[in-house]
């Protein structure tokens, strides 16, 4: 699903330069990324995601070689066929739970908003277990909703990735094991890939490999 | 762009009291000088209207602005006084006929207008209820006085006192109503008119009072001469005048000399105005002016008035949507970690500028509709407005 070859890049005029020699992820694969704050996990997230460009290298998701595509057709690619789930949710305060999670589609024209998507987003909201709160303001949810809504939106576009960055950083322990049972749940069910970056070790055994950025040999300088 | 607008519309509805301000403010700074200009519009429509209406004015030296406002509009001003000789020029001219106007007394803040019945043959009134007024102390109210006062045939009405400190002055003057004109949307419509006889009396320069011949009160009786009475303050001074106590008004001194504000002088024709102009070109007494050419001068001073108010407001439009600019450049600010998701999504920068073009636009739609309504009822009103608020 992902192959990354020789990937280099660097922010301009910071001292950092994330490296990464190789690394593959299988379809339907849920990868856990772990490392120190600064080594590059959200960056890496950002290149495969196509926000930003290596220096060197490439990057593949799927058939498409991410890292060769223009501005628009990554934009495209992105909100297509990837979905992201933060750590701080980024549910928008003036919008309900259930346009927050068609938001995708209100933003980009490369989805198309119709009643199956919103029949869609309703049996997310179900499954996820928050169907009854789709009226309520974002920020009238708790922290673990607020989480199921922003699952809910990634997922939505029904993408072939999910790029999930610490994504229970900021949720007590019962709401870490219940969220991520929900993502593993809905990964599944969309035969989805899976690249989750965490600093959470006990979360660790449920994914099925783990990759340590330390086993990138040169990865800051 | 409908999703556009959508989310917009969930943006600006969320933050009420930002965009209640925005919307304030665009809209204010459109309309003042919008409505300032229709006002002004209505204003010079009505003051031109009853200019062109009164071919001449004669009064005495002095402001021309004031004697066309008193005569014309009723205004408060008081013009210098001239006398009953004036209509006595105008007649002994045979160039036209003259209709004396004394407006110096309020009844509960409307203006009395003390003239003939000629005023009312002049401006075209016709009584909607009653009649005209016939004798002393009677009173015809304009439309929007017995809308505004509830009065009607047969009330009374009491002239207010000159000086509410003076208690030796003239007693207030019972009237009685005795027709409601039409409406006539001008300043007749708000005014009190008498027979320029009664505005005398209301003065002070004529009175009724007990019979000395007969009274059997001899303490109200001051010095008895052979030919003369002089009665003092005990004397009962009639403030109402009845049919019972009519034929005890009676005036005192010259009536060549009692005062009027002005005079309505309707030549009869254009070549007799011009002549009559002519003849009061030089004159040391009165002054003879053509209402219109006095407002045309008025509207010329308002306008310029106007220009600099225009100019003002200009500066606080540039101010304004400056402000407004920052608003948004530090609404950009604190939702940058927002627009930053949505690009991390997926989204491109040029939704994210079509996002806040929606937002603005539904701030300035809903400005613009805000003050169109704003401006409709000015516009409706205008008449009402700018005979309440300017031509008082």
């Amino acid at each position: 699903m992902i192959s990354i070859q020789t990937l280099g890049f660097s922010y301009p005029g910071a001292g950092f330069r994330l490296q990464v020699p190789a690394l593959a992820v299988a379809q339907g694969e849920k990868l856990a990324v772990i490392g120190p704050s600064g080594s590059g996990k959200t960056t890496l997230l950002n290149l495969i995601a196509g926000i930003s460009v290596p220096d060197t290298g490439q990057v593949r998701v799927g058939k498409t070689t991410v890292s060769q595509l223009g501005d628009a057709a990554r934009r495209n690619f992105r909100i297509t066929n990837i979905g992201f789930v933060f750590q701080d949710f980024q549910l928008l305060d003036y919008l309900s739970v259930l346009d927050n999670v068609l938001h995708p589609y209100r933003i980009s024209s490369a989805l198309q908003l119709n009643r199956a998507v919103r029949r869609r987003a309703l049996e997310l909201l179900e499954q996820m277990g928050i169907a009854e709160l789709r009226s309520q303001p974002s920020h009238a949810l708790s922290q673990g909703e607020q989480q199921r809504a922003a699952i809910c939106r990634a997922l939505l576009p029904q993408p072939a990735l999910i790029l999930a960055d610490e994504a229970t950083g900021n949720l007590d322990p019962d709401n870490k094991q219940l969220i991520l049972d929900m993502l593993f749940a809905r990964v599944d069910d969309n035969a989805a890939t899976l690249l989750a970056v965490t600093h959470d070790h006990e979360l660790l055994p449920r994914f099925d490999r783990v990759q340590d950025f330390a086993d990138f040999r040169g990865a800051a300088s | 762009m409908m999703d556009s607008l959508y989310v917009a519309w969930r943006y600006v509805t969320w933050n009420r009291g930002k965009t209640l301000v925005l919307v304030a403010s665009i809209t204010l700074i459109v309309f003042l000088p919008l409505a300032l200009q229709v006002l002004l519009d209505e204003s010079e429509r009505q003051l031109r209207t009853r200019a062109l209406d009164t071919p001449l004015l004669l009064g005495a030296g002095g402001s021309a602005l004031d004697l066309v406002m008193s005569s014309l509009y009723f205004d408060d001003e008081l013009p210098v006084p001239i006398d009953m000789r004036a209509p006595a020029v105008i007649d002994a001219s045979g160039l036209a006929y003259p209709v004396p106007l004394y407006v110096r007394f309020m009844a509960r803040g409307a203006p009395i207008v003390g003239t003939t019945l000629d005023y009312f043959d002049f401006r075209g009134l016709r009584p909607a209820q009653g009649r005209l007024f016939a004798v002393l102390g009677e009173a015809v109210i304009g439309a929007e006085v017995a809308k505004r006062l509830g009065i009607g045939v047969g009330d009374s009405l009491v002239s207010s006192p000159d000086n509410l400190f003076d208690i030796a002055g003239v007693y207030p003057l019972k009237m009685s109503v005795v027709g409601v004109l039409a409406d006539s949307h001008g300043p007749d419509d708000r005014a009190v008119f008498v027979d320029v006889k009664t505005a005398w009396v209301i003065e002070g320069l004529g009175h009724g009072h007990q019979d000395l011949a007969k009274t059997a009160d001899s303490s109200v009786i001051l010095q008895k001469d052979a030919g003369s009475v002089t009665a003092n303050a005990k004397l009962l001074q009639y403030t109402e005048i009845t049919a019972n106590n009519i034929d005890s008004f009676h005036f005192h001194g010259s009536a060549a000399g009692y005062p009027l504000t002005a005079l309505l002088v309707v030549p009869d024709d254009d070549k007799a105005e011009a002549r009559l102009r002519g003849r009061f070109l030089d004159d040391d007494r009165y002054q003879l002016v053509k209402p219109d050419a006095v407002i045309d001068g008025l509207m010329e001073n308002i306008f310029r008035i106007k220009q600099v108010i225009d100019a003002v407001i200009v500066i606080v439009a540039i101010a304004t949507l400056l402000t407004i600019v920052l608003v948004f450049a530090l609404s950009l600010r604190i939702r940058r970690e927002e627009m930053q998701t949505i690009f991390r999504i997926g989204c491109s920068r040029m939704t994210t500028v079509r996002l806040l073009s929606a937002e603005i636009l539904i701030i300035v739609t809903a400005s613009a509709v805000l003050c169109a309504g704003l401006l409709w009822l000015i516009h409706v009103n205008s008449a009402a407005l700018v005979q309440g608020l300017i031509l008082r």
